[in-house]
């Protein structure tokens, strides 16, 4: 990445002078976990969430820890990868706007950075990272599964305005934030990939109803939007029209960096070791306690083992896209290494819990493993299937054959689609 | 293999595989099986004079490493050896080196290391006993004083090498504690009785110790203090097993990654196949899992990290489970070529199996891991 320095020439502070005022400004100024879950920290209800999430990195803007790596005239400090990592390393422990790391700061602003028109990026970045404005992507569909380039949802241009109709899903958090990136199709003459636009649009305005969907764990995160004649103006598409599929594939490589450990705008440790957490709940509701017995000692040790190979695979795969060891699309197999992983660990919670896991006392977390049991196959199914990210691994890490496709040499309303489907609404 | 290498191993790196290739092919391993030591002693002291036999020595012994960190040097040879499954006592000779350059008295290892760096002398740690942990627990054989000598008691089974060492580094225990003793075998008192084993070239021997006499200059380092040395020497040992499994591995899978664009069926090349290419797809992220965690683990024990322990064990058991079932599959995928004698698939997957249960398998490490994590309350 590029370094952006000061006028002197010079950065402005040293990695170690840096390291020291974030841990005094940190310790004075957040608030430890102390065991609440890292993502929602401290917050009580939902409203609570983004109101919290907000007031905090509105803080860290004030204090200059926000957007460390974004350049500086769109409001970011402009330092090198470096000083997030010691920022992470500070913050470890504290709570977190972790509701902006993922897509906000990680995914959308980014793409809009690559894509953005200068008006674009000066209204929406600072605005980010001030905590103003939290983003939300709206790609699946209802009828798409992983084929994000079949897009049914379109947005037909009408004098200044591209009028938006169709449903997206499975978009987190949508209802508590303010802007989303769309991707829409705005040309159904010609094949799936040539006729896309990606759209920055508001979240909250007349046409565009949100429905949550209950999870099987009981939360509803997960949302379904529906666009009724939604007017988007025509100067809020990013990069060009038709060319969404370009912008799209950048958005997507974003998420790969993200997901792999490598983006530099990330505000989370990029290693796994908090996800033994589960595993040690279910070791200490033992009775006898985890490491008397034999059986549930191979199952933390293969825990621990995952884990932390998974660390150590995130580094291994982020330094070799960054040396061009490895193709960019490389970022899957830590995707799908996460994935594999967690259902194991699940698994391997609930073995430990017995059956505690499927009856318990009202104050026993032992429960929720049974509970996060039931919703195990989200980690392989979210942020695009794990059969989807080995054919991308097969294909484009391996130079492996692609897979045979009758949607690539006609215009896309020749081509087949589950647009008959009836949705559920 | 590490990702950001010095000059000078690459160097190192580039001249052993040009060796190796040039003089023992997996041809030249094949007709090393009918030899009893498995490598020639002319060929293992020109290793040695690449480097082979020096890495884990101090300078001032008469060794030194390339780059400053010799365990790193070392497994990047480890990993070309297991590429090629190479013959040679590498991780025997080493870690007893690297023992004696650490804590041997002065006359002891300038009687000994300078035979061990020039290759014209060969060692084998004895550890691993019949039924046994590769624990400081689990060790029983014997060590008892006798006036001014002690008298080893015991069996050693499998040792590495044990057939051809010219000297033995015995841990042993007693009332002392866990003390270490190098022993010449050719020692009144030692059985030492080749065993059958499943690699071509590297061998192994059950070793008894029948009141076998050492003066007191034999002991390595404190007596009774051998436990750290215990520790340093395992952790060493796990490394190199994971690169040298890396690394053939990694040589299988890249030539069964080849065959698959290759090879066709039903007018198609294997690779076009959805349901092989997600075998494939899995493979790589094992393959690049166990790189990874290899590296980790040996820049852990390399700057004696504080979880260098934990992170060698981790390694071998993902390493050692992970790599022999990624070869399995990649036997699969060739079908029936792939379980023939001439097909050199076994060759590698024989020197993983035999790296996966020796010195302690994945389900013995697993358990350490989690002791340790018990102890550390995390």
């Amino acid at each position: 990445m590029t370094v952006t320095r000061t006028a002197s020439g010079g950065l402005a502070e040293d990695l170690g002078t840096f390291h020291a005022r974030a841990k005094e400004w940190v310790t004075a100024n957040l608030e430890p976990l102390d065991g609440a879950d890292p993502y929602l920290g401290h917050a009580t209800d939902d409203a609570d969430h983004v109101v919290r999430a907000k007031a905090i990195q509105r803080k860290l803007f004030d204090a200059g820890f926000a957007g460390l790596c974004y350049p500086v005239e769109y409001g970011g400090r402009g330092l090198p990868a470096e000083y997030q990592d010691a920022f992470i390393d500070v913050t470890y422990g504290y709570e977190l706007p972790r509701l902006f790391n993922m897509p906000t700061f990680t995914i959308i602003l980014p793409t809009i950075l690559d894509f953005g028109t200068e008006e674009q990026k000066k209204r929406f970045i600072p605005a980010a990272l001030k905590g103003e404005e939290l983003w939300v992507q709206f790609l699946s569909e209802p009828t798409g599964g992983s084929d994000l380039a079949g897009a049914l949802t379109r947005a037909d241009r009408r004098g200044d305005v591209f009028v938006l109709n169709g449903s997206k899903i499975w978009s987190t958090f949508a209802w508590k934030s303010d802007y989303a990136l769309c991707v829409a199709r705005t040309d159904w003459d010609v094949p799936k990939h040539k006729g896309l636009s990606v759209l920055i649009v508001k979240v909250h305005q007349p046409g565009i109803t949100i429905t949550q969907i209950k999870h099987v764990d009981g939360t509803d995160d997960f949302c379904q939007e529906f666009f009724d004649d939604v007017a988007v103006p025509a100067d809020q598409v990013l990069g060009q029209v038709d060319d969404g599929w370009n912008v799209a594939s950048r958005l997507l490589l974003h998420e790969r960096e993200a997901m792999s450990g490598s983006s530099p705008y990330a505000m989370a440790p990029r290693t796994a070791a908090h996800e033994n957490d589960q595993v040690r709940a279910a070791a200490l509701a033992q009775d006898a306690g985890g490491a008397t017995d034999a059986r549930v000692r191979q199952l933390i040790g293969e825990a621990r083992v995952l884990t932390r190979v998974h660390t150590a695979l995130v580094g291994r795969i982020a330094t070799s896209i960054r040396t061009g060891r490895l193709p960019a699309a490389a970022g899957s197999i830590p995707r799908l290494s996460n994935g594999m992983m967690r259902v194991r660990l699940a698994s391997i919670a609930l073995e430990i819990a017995g059956d505690r896991a499927v009856a318990w006392n009202e104050d026993d977390p032992t429960g929720d493993l049974g509970v996060a049991y039931l919703g195990r196959q989200g980690s392989s199914i979210g942020g695009g299937t794990t059969e989807i990210t080995r054919n991308i691994i097969s294909e484009r890490v391996l130079g492996m054959p692609r897979e045979p496709a009758e949607d690539l040499d006609r215009p896309f309303r020749d081509v087949r689609t589950n647009a008959a489907v009836p949705r559920h609404r | 293999m590490d990702l950001d290498l010095t000059p000078d191993q690459e160097l190192l790196r580039d001249t052993t595989r040009k060796f190796l290739h040039a003089t023992v092919p997996l041809t030249a391993v094949r007709s090393l099986a009918e030899n009893a030591a498995g490598f020639d002693r002319g060929w293992w002291q020109r290793g040695a004079e690449l480097g082979w036999t020096s890495l884990l020595v101090d300078e001032r012994r008469g060794g030194g490493s390339v780059s400053g960190g010799g365990l790193s040097d070392l497994a990047l040879v480890a990993e070309e050896m297991g590429a090629m499954v190479s013959p040679g006592p590498l991780i025997a000779t080493n870690v007893v080196a690297q023992t004696l350059s650490r804590e041997a008295s002065e006359e002891l290892a300038s009687r000994v290391l300078p035979g061990l760096l020039s290759g014209e002398s060969i060692a084998a740690w004895c550890v691993a006993e019949p039924g046994r942990d590769i624990t400081p627990d689990g060790m029983t054989l014997q060590a008892r004083r006798d006036g001014a000598e002690f008298v080893l008691d015991g069996v050693k089974r499998p040792v590495d090498t044990g057939g051809q060492a010219d000297w033995l580094l015995v841990t042993a225990t007693g009332s002392d504690g866990l003390s270490q003793f190098l022993v010449p075998s050719s020692a009144p008192g030692l059985r030492i009785k080749p065993l059958r084993g499943l690699d071509m070239v590297r061998q192994h021997a059950e070793i008894g110790f029948d009141g076998v006499r050492v003066p007191s200059s034999a002991v390595v380092g404190v007596l009774g203090g051998a436990s750290l040395s215990f520790e340093a020497q395992l952790q060493t040992v796990l490394v190199l097993q994971c690169a040298e499994i890396v690394g053939a591995t990694d040589r299988v899978f890249d030539f069964t990654v080849q065959y698959a664009f290759d090879r066709s069926s039903f007018g198609r090349a294997l690779a076009s196949y959805q349901a092989l290419k997600h075998r494939f797809a899995d493979m790589k992220l094992w393959l690049e899992s166990a790189q990874a965690i290899t590296v980790d683990a040996t820049r852990a024990v390399q700057d004696s990290a504080p979880d260098a322990g934990e992170v060698a064990r981790i390694a071998k058991a993902y390493v050692a489970e992970r790599c022999p079932e990624l070869i399995q599959d990649c036997i699969q995928l060739h079908g029936g070529i792939g379980v023939t004698w001439d097909h050199d698939l076994h060759l590698y997957l024989r020197r993983v199996v035999v790296n996966r249960q020796t010195y302690g398998d994945p389900m013995h490490q697993r358990d350490c891991v989690a002791i340790l994590a018990d102890r550390k309350g995390a």
